[in-house]
């Protein structure tokens, strides 16, 4: 079963705030990529450096900065294919983010079966 | 219809209402262990029912209801996959594939938790986990459950779709919880369990004598669940617990429909028998959350009168709840037993305490201030806080029998 988690930051100062060691994934990652549960991930620039893109009418609308403004901001994901929600759940709440933000656990899309 | 026959019938009613009880949950959760679809395995046990009220009255009960249930809801299923098509076979094969290789051969006691703990899993929204316990394990009707919660049939239908679409989506596993988190499960279970019970015991927004019997139902489930797993200590005291409100019942509303405060009510119309039954059950099990709930209410359940209440003990355990599942509604409860205790001042000096940020739409809070201010003889002050509780209330029961308390107070 595969996820995608969306990797929060409660403000942007967390997010922003390099080299705290609590906050530091490196092992996180380390430790799934052994498990092989993991198969890519990436930190993210800052949302200002986000440019929304969107097409109305033929006519290419752009907007500088996140679609949605929000306290809280993505910084970063990671595709995790592992047996089930509770797996995955287990996996996220051992993300550094997961204490100092949050982690949103998105099951990839699977089509509805037809009867 | 000779006399034979229209016997057969009745029987054969009696059955299949015994056997829906009995067997919907088993057959369900065998079902969905062996296709992974929910839906699926709801409708093929419907399927099942409908078939025994169609042969049962006409060829007499079969030698064994369960299995002939199980069987005609297993071959209905089986049938309904091979007809389907080549895409939904794929899809099926799938799941079943992904349920069979290291899943070590499970009982129908393991099917069944699984069922219970995958309606109860933590990553649902309590609305949903009580909804899907009822209609999957329970086998009530979608309309039955919309009914007891007052709400519109497609809602409730909209929440069991989306519930059901994420655990297939999400992938909310289909297991017995690993021993390390079973405890912590369990208590997720219990506490759906106690909602539904609360929810039909304190039924809020309304009367309708066709509502469902939520309490009934929570105490049947929790049997269930105590079978199914017999080392549970808190399933117990939960059993306990409900047992000692249940007893009380009758006692509780009037002919009106008027709640009865605990002071007023005729003790003997409680099940005595039932008390000391469960009161007995109490002794000796390790203090668990349940277990003080359920010592509490014994308290209240043994007191031969309001005022020979043990108040102090009550005040007691309620201050062991604090300690083990603090709450906001706990600290009022205690500060209302040491108000019994120790007088009404030292009561409202524990309620003045309290953190009611989170209380701020609870009619009990001014409620239990305003019954205190009465005791002291600060009427004006009683009359204000009578006034919030009843802007507050939402059941009829409670808004009436708050507004007969002002009514006392306004004219001595």
């Amino acid at each position: 079963m595969r996820y995608m988690f969306l990797i929060c930051a409660e403000t942007a100062e967390i997010a922003e705030d390099d080299g705290h060691p609590d906050r530091d994934p490196t092992s996180w990652v380390k430790e799934m990529d052994g498990r092989g549960v993991r198969s890519i991930g990436e930190r993210l620039a800052s949302p200002e450096d986000a440019t929304t893109v969107r097409v109305r009418d033929g006519q290419l609308l752009l907007t500088d900065g996140p679609f949605v403004e929000t306290k809280e901001l993505i910084c970063g994901f990671d595709l995790i294919d592992c047996a089930d929600l509770d797996e995955a759940i287990e996996i996220a709440s051992k993300h550094p983010m997961a204490r100092w933000g949050m982690v949103e656990v998105r099951p990839f899309w699977t089509p509805p079966p037809r009867s | 219809m000779g006399h034979g026959r229209g016997e057969t019938v009745l029987d054969a009613a009696t059955a299949i209402l015994t056997a829906h009880r009995r067997d919907w949950s088993p057959i369900v959760a065998a079902l969905i262990r062996l296709t992974g679809d929910w839906d699926l395995a709801e409708e093929c046990a419907q399927d099942a029912f409908v078939k025994a009220w169609e042969r049962w009255p006409v060829d007499g009960l079969p030698d064994n209801p369960s299995g002939w249930l199980m069987t005609t809801a297993r071959n209905r299923a089986i049938d309904r996959l091979r007809r389907s098509s080549l895409e939904r076979r794929k899809y099926e094969q799938a799941r079943m594939a992904d349920h069979a290789p290291d899943a070590p051969p499970s009982s129908d006691v393991d099917d069944q938790l699984s069922l219970i703990f995958a309606c109860c899993h933590p990553a649902l929204s309590m609305e949903a986990r009580v909804a899907l316990t009822l209609r999957s394990v329970g086998g009530l009707t979608t309309s039955e459950i919309a009914r007891a919660f007052l709400v519109a049939e497609r809602t409730m239908v909209q929440r069991l779709f989306r519930a059901k679409r994420k655990i297939r989506d999400a992938a909310i596993p289909f297991r017995v919880p690993a021993r390390d988190e079973l405890d912590e499960r369990v208590d997720g279970v219990l506490a759906v369990l106690y909602l539904v019970f609360n929810e039909g015991y304190h039924a809020s927004g309304g009367y309708d004598v066709e509502r469902l019997d939520l309490s009934t139902e929570a105490i049947r489930l929790a049997t269930q669940l105590a079978e199914l797993l017999p080392t549970s200590t808190e399933i117990e005291s939960l059993l306990t617990l409900m047992d000692l409100h249940d007893a009380r019942r009758a006692a509780r509303v009037d002919d009106l429909g008027d709640i009865v405060p605990l002071e007023l009510q005729d003790r003997a119309r409680w099940d005595r028998v039932r008390i000391a039954r469960a009161a007995a059950r109490l002794d000796g099990a390790p203090l668990g959350r349940y277990q003080v709930e359920a010592s509490i209410a014994a308290c209240h359940a043994t007191a031969p009168t309001f005022d020979d209440t043990d108040w102090v003990e009550i005040a007691r355990l309620y201050g062991c709840l604090t300690q083990i599942a603090p709450s906001p509604v706990v600290a009022l409860n205690r500060a209302i037993a040491i108000g019994m205790a120790d007088g009404p001042a030292h009561g409202l000096r524990e309620l003045d305490a309290i953190d009611a940020t989170s209380l701020r739409a609870y009619p009990y809070l001014p409620a239990a201030r305003a019954d205190m201010l009465r005791r002291l003889g600060r009427i004006p002050e009683a009359t204000g806080a009578y006034r919030a509780a009843i802007r507050l209330a939402s059941n009829e029961a409670d808004k009436r029998f708050l507004e007969r308390r002002l009514q006392e107070i306004d004219r001595p």
